[in-house]
C-alpha cells in the first residue's frame, strides 16, 4: 500500500521529497525516541490515524495540510452544512455544495486532490460518537470554535489515560490532541499530551467570558446596535414566540431578529444594525480571516507530524499568534492543574469489592492523602451518595450498605468522584477530589498494576 | 510515537471483533463542580430546590422561594435552572416560572439579576445566585427595570405597587395583564 502511494502520486514521485528529509535524517532537536529511517513515511501512511473535529475554516485546512503532510488515515467530523457565508474561506467547497454536509464535501475534495489519502467523514454531531469510535485514533486534531466542544473532547480524550500505582501516566494509553483556535486576526494553536502537558480543563481560565448585556439595559437603555439586536433575540422572541425555541441556524429565526433589531435601532436613533452584524451578535461571531486559519492550521499540522514520527520536540506547549498590527507570536509553557479533575491522576484506592458505600465514605475521610469528611460520591453521571441538600440524600441514602463494586456496575477499576470538606490549617474548606478505585482481585487489576513496567 | 501506534493498531485489529465494550457515560468538568455546589447548598429557610428528573440529572432543576417579608411576602416563586457542561465557566440559566409583576422579572420569566450576566464570575456558585434571586423579592429594585410598568409604579407611588403586588399573587388582574394565583 505504501509503496503503490508513491508511484502514484502523480507528481514524478517528488511529493513527499521534504517530508523524507524531515524523516530520514538525525538532528540535534529530535524527539526522545526518533529513529530516521526511510520506512518512517510508510509507517506515519500505514500505521496513524488521525480525527479531524470540525470541517470549517480550520478544519479544510487541517485536511489538506494533513494529507500534504503524509497522513494518510483520516477522518473528519463536523455536524453542519456548507453555507454561502463560508465559501470566502473554507475553500474546499464551492457554490454548487451549498447545502451539503462540510464533513462529506471536504473528504470528498482533498481525496480528489491528493492521491492515496483515505478520509472518512462523519456527518452528525461530536457526542453522537461513543468512546469507541474516538478510542481508534491516534491523534485528534481540533478545529472548533466553541469552549463547549473542546470541553468535550478532551473530556473524551483525557477518559482513555491510565495512570500507574506511581501516579505516573501510562504513554499507551494517551490520547494527543492538536487545538486550533482562531478569532479574527488571533490565534492559538496547541499540544494538549494528556498527563503530560496541561488539558484543557487545566487552562480554561484562558478563554475570557463572553461579553453579556445586563438584561434591563436590552429592555430599557439601549445604547448600541448589539443592544438592540440582543433585545430582539433574548427578550423579544420569548415574547412573541412564547415558548418556541430560538434556532440561530434556522434563516428565517435569524431574519425575523434581524427585522425586530432594526425596528429597535430606529426607535432610538441607533445605527449599525445589518443582518450579518445580527448574525455575529447572536451566533457571538467574531469575522474570520483566512489567513489566520492558514498559519494556525500549519502549527496544529506539524505539531501532529512531530507527535506522530518524533522528527522534532514538540512546542511546548501553547503558541499565540496576533496579526493585528505586524506580527507577534509566541510561545508559552502552560502548567497542569496537578488537581485537576479531568486530566489528573487523583488518589488511587484499592478495595475490597465488597467494601460498602458507608463504608468507602469513611475510608475516604481516614485516607491520610484526602481526609475529606462528609463525602457526597458520583461514578459516571450517576450520584451514588449526596449528603445534601435533603431531598438527594433521601433519594440516595439506600445504596449506603450496597456495595460499591455493585453500585459500578462491577467495573474492575474506575474512577469516582467526591465532594466533601477537608481541614487545611484548622480551617474547613470545601473540596472536590478524583479517585482511581481498584477492586482487589478482580480480573484486570493486575494487567494495570504491570503494564507501566516500561 | 508511530512504533507504539504501530503496536497499537495491531492490538486493535486483534481486539476488534473480541469484545464489544458498553459506551460508559463521561461526567463534564461543569457536573462535578456543579454536584459540589449542590452537596454545599445552605438554603434560606424561605426556599426549597427539587431535582424533576431525579437524583441523577442535577444540571435542571427547580427553586422554589417563598419570601418571609416586604411586598411579595406569602407568594410562591418557582425559578428554573439550566446550567451548562462548561459551568462555571458560563453562569446558569435561570427562569422564573411562575408570572409575577416584578419590576426586574419580565412576564416571560427573564430575571434581571446583574450575577446571572454581566457580573457572573465562576467564583460565585448556585448558593449566591438563590440568595440574589431571595434579594429581588425583599427589595425590588425600580432602576434595573425590565417590566417597566411596574418600576414606575414602585417608583413613583409604593402604596399602589404594593397593593398591585398583592392583587397579583391573589390571582387577577393589573392593567391589562392577568396574573395567576401564586399564594
Amino acid at each position: 500500500m505504501a509503496g503503490s502511494l508513491t508511484t502514484s502520486s502523480g507528481d514524478g514521485g517528488n511529493r513527499w521529497r521534504d517530508l523524507d528529509r524531515l524523516l530520514t535524517r538525525p538532528g540535534n532537536i529530535v524527539g526522545p525516541t526518533f529513529d530516521p529511517s526511510p520506512e518512517l513515511r510508510s509507517e506515519l501512511q500505514q500505521y496513524v490515524r488521525v480525527l479531524v473535529v470540525g470541517a470549517g475554516g480550520l478544519g479544510c485546512e487541517l485536511l489538506k495540510d494533513l494529507a500534504l503532510s503524509g497522513f494518510v488515515n483520516l477522518e473528519v467530523i463536523d455536524m453542519d452544512r456548507i453555507e454561502v457565508s463560508n465559501l470566502n474561506r473554507q475553500f474546499l467547497f464551492r457554490l454548487q455544495d451549498v447545502g451539503k454536509p462540510k464533513a462529506e464535501v471536504a473528504a470528498k475534495r482533498v481525496m480528489e486532490r491528493v492521491k492515496g489519502v483515505n478520509i472518512v467523514p462523519h456527518f452528525c454531531r461530536i457526542e453522537d460518537k461513543d468512546l469507541d469510535f474516538y478510542n481508534k485514533f491516534n491523534i485528534i486534531a481540533l478545529g472548533l470554535d466553541s469552549v463547549e466542544a473542546r470541553s468535550y473532547i478532551n473530556a473524551v480524550a483525557c477518559t482513555f489515560l491510565e495512570y500507574n500505582s506511581e501516579d505516573k501516566p501510562d504513554e499507551d494509553s494517551m490520547k494527543p490532541m492538536v487545538d486550533g483556535g482562531t478569532e479574527g486576526f488571533k490565534g492559538h494553536a496547541r499540544v494538549i499530551m494528556p498527563g503530560v502537558t496541561p488539558c484543557f480543563e487545566c487552562t480554561i481560565w484562558l478563554f475570557p467570558p463572553q461579553v453579556k448585556f445586563p438584561l434591563c439595559t436590552l429592555a430599557e437603555t439601549p445604547r448600541t446596535a448589539a443592544h438592540c439586536i440582543e433585545y430582539a433575540h433574548l427578550i423579544k422572541w420569548d415574547e412573541v414566540h412564547g415558548g418556541k425555541p430560538f434556532d440561530a441556524d434556522d434563516p428565517e429565526h435569524m431574519q425575523w431578529v434581524y427585522s425586530e433589531a432594526a425596528k429597535r435601532a430606529e426607535l432610538f436613533g441607533i445605527p449599525g444594525v445589518t443582518y450579518s452584524f445580527t448574525q455575529g451578535v447572536v451566533k457571538n461571531i467574531i469575522p474570520a480571516i483566512a489567513s489566520t486559519n492558514a498559519i494556525i492550521s500549519a502549527a496544529c499540522t506539524l505539531e501532529a507530524l512531530k507527535i506522530a514520527s518524533g522528527c522534532s520536540k514538540t512546542m511546548t506547549n501553547y503558541l499565540t499568534y496576533n496579526g493585528l498590527e505586524g506580527l507577534h507570536t509566541k510561545v508559552t509553557e502552560f502548567v497542569r492543574d496537578k488537581d485537576c479533575l479531568v486530566c489528573g491522576p487523583g488518589t488511587l484506592l484499592e478495595l475490597d469489592p465488597s467494601t460498602t458505600l458507608q463504608k468507602f465514605i469513611e475510608l475516604v475521610g481516614d485516607h491520610p492523602k484526602l481526609q475529606l469528611s462528609k463525602a457526597s460520591v458520583t461514578h459516571r453521571g450517576k450520584n451514588l451518595y449526596m449528603q445534601a441538600p435533603p431531598v438527594l440524600e433521601e433519594m440516595t441514602r439506600s445504596n449506603l450498605n450496597l456495595p460499591l463494586y455493585e453500585l459500578m456496575d462491577k467495573v474492575p477499576k474506575d474512577v469516582v468522584h467526591v465532594a466533601g470538606t477537608v481541614n487545611k490549617d484548622d480551617k474547613k474548606t470545601s473540596a472536590l477530589r478524583k479517585l482511581r478505585v481498584v477492586f482487589k482481585g478482580i480480573d484486570g487489576v493486575t494487567d494495570m498494576d504491570t503494564a507501566n513496567g516500561a | 510515537m508511530i512504533r507504539l501506534f504501530k503496536v497499537k493498531e495491531k492490538q486493535r485489529e486483534l481486539a476488534e471483533n473480541a469484545n464489544g465494550r458498553a459506551p460508559v457515560k463521561k461526567q463534564s468538568a461543569g457536573e462535578l463542580r456543579l454536584h459540589k455546589d449542590i452537596t454545599e447548598l445552605n438554603l434560606p429557610k424561605t426556599t426549597t430546590i427539587s431535582f424533576p428528573n431525579g437524583k441523577d440529572d442535577l444540571m435542571n432543576f427547580e427553586v422554589t422561594i417563598r419570601p418571609d417579608e416586604g411586598y411579595y411576602q406569602g407568594g410562591i416563586f418557582v425559578f428554573t435552572f439550566q446550567v451548562s457542561p462548561i459551568y462555571p465557566h458560563e453562569a446558569p440559566k435561570v427562569k422564573c416560572k411562575t408570572k409575577v409583576y416584578h419590576p426586574n422579572i419580565d412576564l416571560e420569566g427573564n430575571v434581571c439579576l446583574n450575577i446571572l450576566r454581566e457580573d457572573w464570575k465562576p467564583v460565585l456558585n448556585i448558593n449566591t445566585i438563590i440568595y440574589g434571586l431571595h434579594h429581588l423579592f425583599t427589595e425590588p429594585n425600580y432602576e434595573d427595570p425590565l417590566n417597566h410598568d411596574a418600576a414606575a409604579v414602585l417608583r413613583d407611588n409604593p402604596k399602589l405597587f404594593e397593593s398591585n403586588v398583592r392583587r397579583a399573587m391573589s390571582g387577577g388582574y393589573v392593567g391589562q395583564t392577568f396574573f395567576p394565583r401564586c399564594i
